[in-house]
């Protein structure tokens, strides 16, 4: 039996947006642990790249303030917090919409949101106007272990 | 990123050499526009094979380069999409919109 694999780490950065790579590469090292595809690992940094971003151009609007990112490794799951304590989300669902961008002038795409729930298995945002906004996400990394013994079963099967 | 221009086909490539994000995009983007006022293609290619990550910020990009060269009158084209870049475009919809060169 594997030992359940428990870890946690915090990070906290200013808003430049020369950290978005930093970020999205550093929780990448640390879910590593989970031994994840290479894909399930572009679906995590995807989303990290995504929820930071929103961090620094939408909560603080290129203005100075603090991004904190905590992440928990519990046995076969990855759950990332991205936080701002930036203006905040008026209307949390109309912000999650396809196509949805409060600046298209700057060629947004209003993807965010979707790319981050569709990457992820969970995804939930929690705001207050004037105080910033939480998003908090998770995602299932099957082990391999578990993986190559079922193709093990498939083959031994009649 | 790099781009070479064929004066005979009236054609520029960019390749895209960094990962995509809101960062990055924007130096990016500062280069294409010269690029492209400067030479005036008739058609534009823009080649993914060696982009390493990109977030919906290329999305955007691509968008805005789309309407770009749409006013002066280019075709664009993408290239050598990568599993992760395809990824993210197919949600966006834009490759219903912009034809994927495969070969140029």
């Amino acid at each position: 039996m594997k030992e359940i694999l428990k870890n946690e780490m915090k990070l906290e950065f200013i808003s430049k947006s020369s950290n978005e790579a930093f970020a999205r590469i550093a929780v990448a090292a640390f879910a590593s642990q989970l031994d994840p595809t290479i894909e399930e690992l572009a679906d995590i940094k995807t989303a990290v790249s995504e929820a930071v971003t929103n961090c620094i151009i939408h909560g603080y609007d290129h203005k100075h303030g603090i991004v904190k990112i905590s992440a928990k490794l519990k046995e076969n799951e990855i759950i990332i917090e991205i936080s701002d304590k930036g203006k905040g989300i008026e209307n949390i669902d109309e912000a999650k919409e396809p196509l949805y961008t409060t600046k298209p002038n700057l060629e947004r795409s209003g993807m965010g949101f979707t790319i981050m729930e569709s990457f992820m298995d969970k995804m939930e945002v929690e705001s207050i106007l004037g105080l910033g906004t939480k998003v908090t996400m998770s995602k299932i990394i099957k082990p391999k272990e578990e993986e190559e013994q079922e193709e093990f079963q498939m083959l031994i099967k009649d | 990123m790099e781009s070479n221009f064929y004066e005979e086909d009236k054609l520029l490539v960019f390749t895209i050499t960094d990962e995509i994000d809101d960062h990055s995009v924007q130096m990016i983007r500062r280069k294409a526009d010269y690029e492209i006022e400067r030479y005036m293609p008739k058609r534009i290619i823009f080649d993914f094979d060696r982009v390493t990550f990109m977030d919906s910020a290329g999305i955007g990009f691509i968008i805005g380069r789309y309407k770009f060269a749409k006013m002066l009158g280019a075709k664009l084209e993408l290239s050598n999409l990568t599993q992760g870049v395809r990824k993210i475009f197919e949600m966006s919809g834009i490759l219903r919109l912009i034809p994927v060169a495969e070969i140029y």
